[in-house]
């Protein structure tokens, strides 16, 4: 590992307008935890513009990865103190969470989390920090058929694992990859589904379809969701919790922040299963697995832990290959784009400032996010009365004059509006905004690698499959699509009678 | 995570457990969405596909040794087409579609409001339509009373006008 690129690192975070950016990010980042509605995706989607018009894009970078682990932080509060998830990655904190809210413990249940989300964040950072480079060093061999299998596993398991009926977000990627061929072909420069339009020549914006259905989509299904009751949480005391908690606690912090770094490295893992693969895991290590959901501290240890360590790794595979893991790094995948700045192997040597200062901010909004949310948690606490109402309109003027700021241009806003439409109408039927957006991202990627990969077997499909690194890539994606299918079959023949299928109900995780 | 489910042989405490929150999140939905719903959009998707199909079609196939600019979107047009179908066939019995309601009503309001500021920006700039955007969201979709909503549309205006043009100098059309 390059130790003098490391610190120079923490010498381009330090730098006062970078951490200012820093300070910024995971401020916004909490506060949309907190407040229910917009999630980190669409936060990210709505301040995109900001890439384009920040003086140094390393502070924007900066500023966006905070908002995304930042809004990790808040979402816990909610979830403690009024039994609703901020975000969904702490929806399992519920349960424990608000029981020992119940007994009066808020502020050790949430000065626990936040403890075990720096450990959970700090332990990942560490391991990205020394992991990254490597996994780098072995994709700089990745060809153009490694690439098309890679970025082909990405959108399938952003469909499969993710939430919602699998068919669907199949539909959601496959409807994704085929925007991304829209405007002009890279290779004949042949026009394809312009309609004989300039504005669509050079393609659809990725910001602009990120906008559209992430940002206003969101935005417009709120307007009808309505989360408008004004919940009032009770005066919070005692936020530092005790030795004995902090004893009981620490193994729950530990289980939780490994699996979590693992889950959140996995394409379409990310922090929501983290956190649920935690409770899970805490609740069968206990010696007496009743005491969950009446509020032992593990229960809201171990899945905070969990969804942050996995929050910090799902920036692995982006850093380091150039393919996200989840929406919301599909966004930062884009800020990178707009800056001028393709993500892949070749980052951490081409731009080693950019690489080291987006993971060491990590480190210091990891540390800012703990003080805000010890000892300046009350303050957290009274965003809360805040009424959605008065949020929307200022979220939704955000989204249509930083839209209109990308290329001073009208057609995108209304562009933006027809995805926000289009998402919305997907949030109605049951499609999942996620998939589209990951797919749009990595759609010319996967066309051109494919394209050129033809090129290179000379019209042979066979060898994506006797390459051996493309070979394994494509193997694994078979068992992920088998999978499940193969999982039904075995369930039904087991629980022929009884059980009824737990397949839909995960599709109302949200 | 699917093998720790068949490793142990007690039963499955994720699907339990996400079971239960379903449950949780449940209770806060909107009604279901009938079996109509799924219909016409699986259709819209066939549709979509097979239009995007024949227009890639078009655009020249060429072979697998040389690529055409028509393939790859016809490949995946058809996949489009080919789910649309599976949906047909499978969607009836999904419940995750949600029933449109009164509050729809809300949604169609606040996208027209959108598309009125895209209209009126560059013909008067954006003070004067910001303001009324504000004033329909939190007057009448939001229900705020008339004090609040004056000051937050206009403080609003005021901050982003300041943010735009002076902070970020950016050359938003403006009327002032």
């Amino acid at each position: 590992m390059d130790w003098n690129a490391f610190l120079d690192g923490f010498a381009v975070v330090t730098e006062p307008t970078n951490l200012l950016y820093c300070l910024i990010g995971v401020l916004i980042g909490m506060l949309i935890g907190v407040l229910p509605g917009l999630g980190p995706a669409a936060t990210m989607a709505i301040l995109l513009p900001i890439a384009y018009n920040a003086g140094d894009p390393v502070s924007a970078i900066i500023m966006l990865a905070g908002i995304y682990y930042g809004a990790q932080y808040g979402g816990t509060i909610t979830s403690v103190l009024l039994r609703i998830p901020g975000e969904a990655s702490s929806v399992v904190t519920v349960f424990d969470g608000f029981a020992l809210a119940k007994q009066g413990k808020a502020g050790t249940a949430l000065g626990i989390a936040a403890i075990g989300s720096f450990v959970g964040a700090t332990i990942s950072i560490i391991g990205l920090t020394f992991l990254g480079p490597v996994i780098a060093g072995y994709a700089l061999d990745f060809g153009d058929p490694e690439y098309a299998a890679l970025a082909l596993l990405g959108v399938l398991l952003v469909a499969t694992v993710g939430n919602g009926h699998m068919v669907k977000a199949l539909v959601a990627a496959a409807v994704g990859l085929l925007l991304a061929t829209v405007g002009a072909d890279s290779f004949t420069s042949a026009n394809r589904f312009t309609f004989d339009t300039l504005q669509l020549q050079g393609g659809i914006d990725f910001v602009v379809v990120a906008m559209g259905l992430f940002g206003v989509g969101e935005i417009l299904y709120n307007l009808e969701e309505r989360h408008g009751k004004i919940h009032v949480p009770a005066a919070i005391a005692n936020i530092w919790p005790s030795r004995k908690d902090l004893k009981e606690a620490g193994p729950a912090i530990g289980r939780g922040s490994v699996i979590g770094f693992f889950l959140g490295v996995l394409p379409g893992g990310g922090a929501v299963m983290a956190s649920l693969a935690a409770y899970a895991a805490e609740k069968r290590v206990a010696k007496d697995p009743s005491r969950f959901g009446r509020g032992a501290i593990e229960g809201v240890a171990g899945p905070e832990s969990a969804n942050n360590a996995a929050a910090t790794s799902s920036f692995i595979p982006l850093l380091t290959i150039g393919i996200p893991a989840n929406a919301s790094m599909a966004m930062l995948f884009a800020a990178l784009l707009v800056v001028g700045v393709t993500p892949g192997p070749q980052l951490i040597d081409e731009n080693p400032e950019l690489f080291w200062g987006v993971i060491n901010s990590m480190y210091i909004g990891n540390l800012i996010l703990l003080v805000l949310s010890i000892p300046l948690v009350g303050i957290f606490v009274k965003i809360l009365r805040v009424r959605p109402a008065i949020l929307a309109p200022i979220t939704a003027l955000i989204t249509i004059l930083g839209v209109y700021t990308i290329n001073n241009s009208v057609f995108d806003i209304f562009l933006m509006i027809g995805f926000g439409i289009l998402g919305y109408l997907m949030k109605k039927t049951g499609f999942e905004p996620g998939p589209l957006v990951l797919a749009f991202v990595l759609g010319s990627l996967m066309e051109s690698s494919f394209r050129r990969s033809m090129l290179i077997f000379d019209g042979d499909p066979t060898g994506f499959v006797t390459r051996p690194i493309s070979g394994t890539i494509l193997a694994f994606l078979l068992l992920v699509l088998l999978l499940p299918l193969l999982r039904r079959v075995l369930r039904r023949r087991v629980t022929e009678t009884i059980e009824p299928d737990h397949h839909d109900e995960k599709a109302e995780l949200r | 995570m699917s093998e720790r489910d068949t490793r142990t042989g007690e039963p499955d405490i994720l699907a339990e457990l996400q079971a239960e929150v379903a449950q949780d999140l449940a209770d806060e939905r909107p009604p279901v969405g009938g079996p109509a719903y799924q219909v016409v959009a699986a259709l819209v998707v066939l549709a979509f596909g097979v239009g995007a199909a024949v227009l890639a079609h078009g655009y020249g196939l060429g072979s697998l040794r040389r690529p055409g600019p028509g393939l790859w979107p016809f490949v995946v047009s058809i996949l489009v087409a080919v789910l649309g179908v599976v949906l047909l066939v499978i969607g009836r019995r999904l419940d995750d579609a949600e029933k449109f309601t009164r509050a729809s009503f809300l949604v169609l309001a606040g996208g027209a409001t959108f598309v009125g500021l895209g209209i009126l920006m560059p013909t008067i700039g954006f003070e004067i339509p910001a303001v009324l955007l504000g004033i329909v969201w939190l007057r009448f979709l939001g229900g705020e009373t008339w004090r609040s909503t004056i000051v937050v549309s206009i403080a609003t205006t005021a901050a982003f006008y300041l943010l735009f043009l002076y902070a970020l100098k950016i050359p938003l059309p403006h009327l002032f």
